[in-house]
């Protein structure tokens, strides 16, 4: 990748290579949250991006690396207000080649599975998934306010 | 997953003493979960004051875990942060349970 050719004209992205289990996405998100530009959102936005993440994330484990790990590519970059997302993983193709749609079913019958893909469906714009040279590529946008404060600071009372 | 629970009266108090239950702590949550609410109880209330983060697997536990309660009792839930509430509302699990803003009204108000 000739990431300086993009330089002048796409904002600089962050990129996050994490390994396909539990733990290591979960140590692969506190990395990333760290970092700019997660960093420096607002709190609200920095909550939305987690929930979206993790459920993307853990999707790619359970679901793509079902039969075995491998590697996964977080990309971040912020730019007019949005934070554009993009995933990237070696694993299996998603069924029928598409993103599933995320119904779970009525709360009253205490469902307790299937939220994943609604949180992700609603909290995200942009939503695409792609199939190529073996890899699924999964790209959205996320809202991104930036935080007046530091992140991470906690409110005085 | 280090869950500290106490007898208040006749409610059983469960703290969750993590920063998140998620995929990666989901199960021994709700394995924890079914060991502790073995102890009698009128009502069961889980702090959840300290969890700043939930995802759809530690959801799908926080539902689990109802269901083991029924039908005798409910699973009351107290002290959501912002993005642990998130989660309850957009995926309208937050009609199924009782919520209370922290565990002191929990304690006043019977659910």
């Amino acid at each position: 990748m000739r990431a300086d050719d993009l330089a002048d004209t796409a904002p600089a992205e962050a990129r996050f290579r994490l390994t396909a289990d539990a733990l290591s996405v979960c140590d692969g998100l506190r990395q990333a949250f760290s970092a700019e530009p997660l960093l420096s959102l607002s709190a609200e936005d920095r909550g939305t991006a987690e929930i979206v993440l993790a459920e993307v994330l853990n999707n790619v484990v359970e679901h793509a690396y079902a039969a075995g790990g491998g590697p996964i590519l977080l990309a971040l970059s912020l730019g007019e207000g949005l934070l554009q997302c993009r995933v990237e993983d070696e694993g299996a193709p998603m069924p029928g080649g598409a993103l599933p749609a995320g119904r779970p079913g009525d709360p009253a019958a205490l469902p307790e599975g299937g939220f994943g893909w609604h949180l992700i469906r609603l909290l995200c714009q942009g939503l695409r998934y792609e199939r190529a040279g073996g890899r699924n590529l999964l790209s959205f946008s996320l809202p991104a306010e930036r935080s007046r404060g530091r992140a991470g600071d906690c409110p005085r009372s | 997953m280090q869950l500290k629970s106490a007898m208040n009266g006749t409610t059983l108090v469960i703290r969750v003493a993590e920063d998140r239950i998620d995929a990666a702590g989901a199960i021994q949550f709700k394995e924890r979960m079914r060991d502790l609410i073995q102890l009698a109880s009128q009502r069961v209330i889980l702090d959840l004051g300290q969890v700043h983060f939930l995802d759809s697997s530690g959801l799908g536990a926080v539902v689990a875990v109802m269901k083991l309660l029924a039908p005798d009792r409910k699973l009351e839930l107290a002290g959501l942060t912002p993005t642990v509430a998130k989660v309850f509302r957009l995926t309208r699990m937050d009609s199924v349970f009782t919520i209370h803003p922290a565990l002191a009204e929990g304690l006043r108000n019977a659910g």
